[in-house]
């Protein structure tokens, strides 16, 4: 079924971060010119479980801090630790901030929402034909330099495939990438491989070829542009749009 | 200490080469790109002929350039003007040979002339004389005139000084009237853009608002073919410097990058994607007709180059083995051999006489694997190779001037990608762009 997303950090910036703490507080110390010294830093988790659910489960968000003196969670104002059951009816980020002498810190979770197999209430709008797409056919990433398809892009194309099987109006582009690293001419033919084992392994899994079309982008488009190994990870995949 | 002499029946390009410790380190090698000691040369400021007001600029602009493409030449030794006579001869009767021809400036020759704007038109007279020479010093009497502008003073000066270069390096055209066709995104989506040799001029030439990449000038100079995205597709597009607009060209299924022409301007390589899915590397007629499929290997194969003095072999990049390295084969596909067997190679241009390669090289591959991506060439006989640039950046695309002494590429050891030119053996590297990102030069074949 659907991965588990990562959980992501963000650390904010401290001057931006000072700044906002500098507005909020009646009382704000100096903080431009020198920081008191003995002021211990914040610190800010957050997390969901689990990170996926159906619509109409629930996920349990846990956070904790340290050294806050005023901690929100998607703006309400919540205690310094804590744990809240959350029901979204979509994929929802949910952002702390958590803020005290010494500065302020963001930490933010994703709780992924799959269709469920049947829908929990009439209700419940059911999810546009770009939604399931979105929600069942993901990117998949690729090792360094390689274009063979890893176990986990297997299992997440024959997921895909039943799919993109139950939709026949579907038409899907595939788009292969590369990290920054390397040659860009050599690249370019880099992402068209990885596109079109994508395409290769959509249609043994009983898709027709004539509805996918590939397309490599080489280096030119990346989702990120740090020279860290997370960042050109995030780049080594095959991305699929839906065509109108 | 090695010493092994490369390109025997080049002209020019002849390289001692000299591997300084052994095989097992960094190879650090120096190499020489001269025959003997180089041309001492003198090149006073041309004298100004007229009064008019637009003199005195376009003669700054025109020593400027001058001296500026002797020195790039590689093949003098620029006399520095501190040594030079108080008065600079403006014509023949007002040279003092002997006030040249020793020391201080001990010159082996003597460039000058006058420059003067009467009416519009700018007319400039100079002179190549042999100052060891006495009895019979002149080598070279040339005269110029143009309409009165910049651009104007620029072309006097790369054509006087490809008179002098022709005369006294071996016969060999000089590049100064030569162009860099290259990518720029400077105005926000990557662009094919033009520049004269040494950076000036530089012009943007498409408009698609997509991607273009891998421009490549057409041995006459009339097109330009490059690689874009097209309504959703990678195409081999064609640019006309003559009409200045894309012409339309053959569209083929599938992706299609990295052309390259053959030096007789009657074919192209490309890499293709047309009928496998897989990129192979295709010849096709100028017009885009007749598709050949020359490799066929599961993997990349990509970036074709012709052997410029035969269209007889294709060197280019394949990924079958693994990382990429450059191969070699005949232009009908027959005998391929893997050139390089190490690290990442990339990016392969020809030496114009053929025998050499240029191409871009990370050796050691892998986490904190010692040296970067590096300029080497090498030569395709012997497969003995040099190393152009060291501890400089990621440098990558190179490709060799007209007369095969100068080598353009790209580096981004200023923290960006940007053009660089250097002299075939690593000397003299100079920063050609500075405005936002640039990358992929071409040098024109003429």
């Amino acid at each position: 079924m659907n991965r588990k997303r990562s959980l992501v950090v963000i650390v904010g910036t401290l001057a931006l971060l000072m700044a906002v703490s500098g507005c909020k507080k009646p009382t704000p110390p100096p903080v431009v010119k020198t920081p008191p010294p003995e002021v211990k830093p914040v610190t800010a988790t957050l997390s969901a479980n689990p990170g996926s659910i159906e619509r109409g489960q629930q996920a349990t968000l846990t956070w904790s801090t340290e050294n806050a003196t005023d901690v929100t969670l998607q703006g309400q104002k919540v205690d310094p630790s804590g744990s809240q059951s959350v029901s979204p009816t979509q994929s929802t980020d949910y952002h702390l901030v958590a803020q005290g002498p010494g500065g302020a810190k963001e930490a933010t979770a994703r709780v992924t929402v799959a269709a469920a197999a049947q829908p929990p209430a009439n209700n419940t709008p059911t999810p546009t034909e770009e939604e399931l797409f979105n929600q069942n056919v993901q990117d998949v990433f690729f090792d360094y330099d390689s274009a063979q398809l890893r176990s986990d892009a297997q299992q997440q194309l024959q997921h895909a495939a039943q799919v993109i099987n139950q939709h026949p109006n579907w038409r899907i582009q595939i788009e292969g990438n590369c990290d920054e690293r390397g040659s860009t001419e050599y690249n370019l033919t880099l992402g068209e491989e990885r596109a079109n084992a994508a395409k290769q392994a959509l249609a043994q899994a009983g898709v027709s070829a004539d509805r996918l079309k590939t397309i490599s982008y080489g280096k030119e488009k990346p989702v990120c542009t740090q020279s860290t190994e997370d960042c050109w990870q995030r780049n080594r995949r095959d991305h699929f749009t839906l065509q109108h | 200490m090695l010493r092994a002499l490369l390109g025997k029946s080049a002209l020019f390009v002849f390289l001692l080469v000299v591997l300084l410790g052994q095989a097992l380190a960094q190879d650090w090698i120096r190499t020489g790109t001269n025959r003997g000691a180089p041309v001492r040369l003198a090149v006073p400021d041309f004298k100004a002929a007229t009064t008019e007001p637009q003199t005195a600029p376009l003669n700054t602009t025109f020593n400027q350039t001058l001296w500026n493409d002797l020195d790039n030449s590689g093949i003098f030794e620029m006399v520095a003007k501190s040594f030079y006579p108080l008065q600079n001869p403006g014509s023949p009767n007002e040279v003092k040979l002997d006030a040249w021809g020793n020391p201080p400036p001990n010159a082996s020759m003597l460039a000058f002339g006058n420059l003067g704007v009467t009416n519009g038109k700018l007319a400039v007279q100079g002179w190549l004389f042999d100052a060891k020479n006495t009895a019979s010093p002149q080598v070279l009497g040339k005269q110029y005139q143009e309409a009165a502008t910049n651009d104007n003073a620029r072309l006097i000066a790369h054509r006087f000084a490809d008179e002098i270069i022709f005369r006294l390096g071996g016969g060999i055209p000089g590049i100064a009237e030569s162009r860099i066709f290259y990518i720029s995104s400077r105005n926000g989506h990557k662009e094919v853009w033009v520049m004269d040799y040494d950076g000036a001029g530089q012009q943007q030439l498409t408009h698609l608002n997509s991607i273009a990449l891998s421009p490549r000038i057409s041995p006459d100079n009339s097109r330009v073919a490059f690689s874009g995205l097209s309504n959703d597709s990678w195409q081999i597009l064609m640019y006309s410097m003559d009409l200045g607009r894309l012409v339309s060209f053959q569209r083929f299924p599938g992706g299609n990058y990295s052309p390259a022409w053959s030096s007789d301007g009657t074919k192209l390589a490309f890499s293709s994607s047309m009928r496998s899915g897989d990129p192979e590397i295709f010849t096709v007629d100028a017009t885009g007709a007749n598709p050949k499929r020359l490799t066929s290997f599961k993997g990349s194969d990509v970036s074709p180059v012709w052997n410029p003095k035969t269209n007889g072999q294709i060197a280019w990049v394949s990924g079958r083995n693994g990382l990429p390295q450059i191969f070699l084969m005949d232009a009908d596909g027959s005998n391929v051999q893997q050139i390089t067997s190490e690290g990442y190679a990339v990016s392969p241009s020809w030496s114009p006489n053929g025998l050499l390669l240029t191409f871009a090289w990370r050796r050691h591959y892998g986490p904190g694997a010692p040296g970067g991506q590096d300029i080497y060439i090498m030569n395709i006989a012997t497969h003995e190779f040099v190393q152009l640039t060291h501890d400089a950046g990621v440098n990558d695309f190179p490709s060799w001037s007209p007369d095969g002494r100068h080598i353009v590429f790209q580096s981004t050891r200023t923290g960006s990608e940007q053009i660089w030119t250097m002299l075939a053996d690593g000397t003299h590297q100079q920063q050609l762009t500075r405005d936002g990102k640039n990358s992929m030069p071409n040098w024109s074949v003429k």
